[in-house]
């Protein structure tokens, strides 16, 4: 090896770290946070010297945010199996079958999960109160649908344009119908992009915030990130930082165990749409 | 062999299961997205306000723009666009779009070429930067407030025993600082989802015209620049407009992490502000739409001249 290339070779190595670091540093630090109490908090600790499920204690204890926790768990779940049910059947016809207007639907509905949230807030604010839901879970199923439905409609699309033709020709040589060759044929072989796509469309749900703030007005119907967002002291000086952290990390370690389980699916499903250019 | 029912032909015969498949999304998607988004617009047409939804009258374009000449001769003008607030919302809203995406798009296609080389640990680094991912934009908002902190935070203690500041900064308090707080916090959550769209444009570059270009003995640097680059540009555009929409509409973080900051409030920020807490529900539904209208463009402009396929119809 010349000494360039081991120079190269540390350069690279560092920077790696340097990544690795990064990107895990704040959530270290928000664990280390969440098990000190007290005067301690108001030292800076890089490594855990104290150890203490107080925070813990804290934020469990009350009784709003474990009712949070169900809160969102409901809405999220909820909003996902909807939303898969109405995409299989949609995405099914936008990838196999072909007719006039395809691509421009499809530019739809790409459009409309990009739309910025604060635009049709107006609009769902009068929906909810017409529909007598304010302030009740169904305010946050029913507008979450405006993201989880395009998102899971365009990624199961490209899942099944990649599907073989042949299994389907050999379905409808058999006679068989569309609705028999999506339950019978398709579904089976679409279990894992049905996986990883609820899972993205649940993290999704699970982290929504603007609606969830606005279409809220009690504790007790509050999603997390509302409950987490608006946890707060007396005063500045007084912001309960240790539970806090300790909420954090609650509602976080799932996902990143989540996410790491399913991390290739994952990675696949992120960049289904449009990439693949 | 088909079995024909009622004459049509099997095409026809998809076709119109295909319309009864897609009538359901396309019902739902009307009645949460159109819907909403065209009352949103009518609303900004008339003095709605959020205690009263139903008793707003049509006042034509006098929340965008009044103007009422005095006896004085004085005129005045009113509406959101002579509003100085909703103008800062614009600038900052555009400075973080661009800001945080230039940096993202950097720092997404390093960490890209680094998780495209082959390295013991691959899969860790990667497992690691898909953390901030995963982490809920509210609680990264929390987590960095608190590294943030002026007095107890971590960063500060951090530049001060590197010599990098002399004295603790009230970073998201702060007017010079609260934006880059912002920035930073969404870079460090962003950058690996623009790093993992990136990579799956790079895995795309077949291997062998790298070693092609080894074997000629040229320049990495010129490899990045003349052969890698250009074969990524469709993954790296598509990628940055999903940023780049994402961006012009943030409003979590901001709203978390540097409350009520003239500094930092975006046009989702002031829309909401203006709806919900200030009563002034047409007015923010007008901002709102001015915000839509904006991204519209924006998008149309790009997609007409990059010439971006994103409906993937176009491969096959």
């Amino acid at each position: 090896m010349t000494a360039q290339k081991i120079l190269s070779t540390i350069g690279f190595y560092a920077l790696v770290v340097v990544i690795v670091v990064f990107s895990v540093f704040p959530f270290y630090y928000a664990i280390v946070t969440s098990f000190t109490t007290g005067t301690d908090l108001f030292k800076i600790n890089y490594w855990p010297r104290v150890f203490s499920w107080a925070n813990y204690e804290t934020v469990m204890g009350g009784r709003n945010f474990v009712r949070s926790i169900w809160n969102s768990i409901f809405i999220a779940t909820t909003t996902v199996v909807f939303a898969l049910f109405l995409a299989v059947t949609a995405s099914y016809a936008l990838a196999r079958v072909r007719f006039r207007g395809r691509g421009l639907l499809l530019m739809m509905i790409l459009a409309v999960s990009m739309f910025p949230q604060i635009a049709v807030l107006a609009g769902l604010f009068e929906l909810v109160r017409f529909l007598g839901i304010f302030n009740t879970p169904y305010a946050m199923i029913l507008s979450y649908v405006i993201f989880t439905l395009p998102f899971t409609v365009w990624v199961l699309t490209t899942f099944m344009r990649d599907l073989p033709v042949e299994i389907e020709e050999a379905a409808i040589v058999d006679g068989a119908t569309p609705w028999i060759i999506i339950t019978k044929v398709f579904l089976p072989l679409l279990w894992p992009a049905l996986v990883t796509t609820g899972l993205l469309a649940f993290i999704g749900a699970w982290n929504e915030f603007l609606f969830a703030l606005t279409f809220t007005s009690s504790e007790t119907t509050r999603t997390v990130p509302v409950a987490i967002g608006l946890l707060s002291g007396a005063s500045q000086q007084e912001i309960p930082w240790g539970p806090i952290m300790a909420a954090s990390v609650i509602v976080t370690v799932p996902l990143v165990i989540l996410v790491l389980i399913f991390q290739r699916k994952i990675v696949a499903g992120l960049t289904a749409g449009g990439v693949k250019g | 062999m088909t079995t024909n029912s009622g004459g049509l032909s099997l095409t026809q015969q998809r076709q119109r299961a295909a319309f009864w498949f897609i009538a359901p999304m396309l019902a739902a998607l009307f009645f949460v997205a159109a819907w909403p988004l065209l009352r949103t617009i009518w609303f900004s047409f008339t003095d709605t306000t959020l205690s009263d939804l139903y008793g707003g009258e049509w006042i034509g374009f006098d929340n965008y723009l009044s103007v009422r000449v005095l006896e004085s001769g004085r005129w005045i003008w009113r509406g959101t666009l002579v509003d100085p607030a909703w103008w800062n919302a614009v600038w900052n809203t555009v400075r973080f779009a661009f800001i945080s995406v230039f940096f993202e798009t950097v720092l997404g296609l390093i960490v890209a070429l680094v998780l495209n080389a082959e390295f013991k640990g691959r899969g860790f680094v990667r497992a690691a930067i898909l953390i901030p991912w995963a982490i809920p934009t509210i609680v990264s908002a929390k987590m960095w407030a608190w590294m943030l902190n002026d007095q107890f935070g971590i960063i500060n203690d951090i530049m001060l025993n590197l010599g990098l500041i002399s004295q603790k900064i009230a970073w998201t308090a702060s007017t010079e600082t609260a934006m880059t707080a912002v920035l930073i916090v969404d870079i460090w959550k962003t950058t690996p989802f623009m790093a993992l769209l990136i990579l799956a444009g790079l895995q795309m570059v077949p291997r062998d015209i790298y070693e092609a270009a080894r074997i000629d003995g040229v320049n990495p640097v010129k490899v990045f620049f003349k052969i890698t680059l250009p074969l990524i540009r469709p993954a790296l555009a598509v990628a940055i407009i999903f940023r780049m929409l994402d961006a012009l509409r943030i409003f979590d973080l901001v709203y978390v992490l540097t409350p009520n900051s003239a500094a930092t409030k975006t046009m989702s920020v002031i829309s909401r502000e203006n709806m919900i807490d200030f009563d002034k529900f047409a007015y923010g539904a007008a901002q709102s739409t001015l915000l839509f209208a904006i991204i519209a463009i924006f998008v149309s402009l790009y997609i007409w001249l990059g010439k971006v396929d994103l409906s993937g119809e176009g491969q096959k």
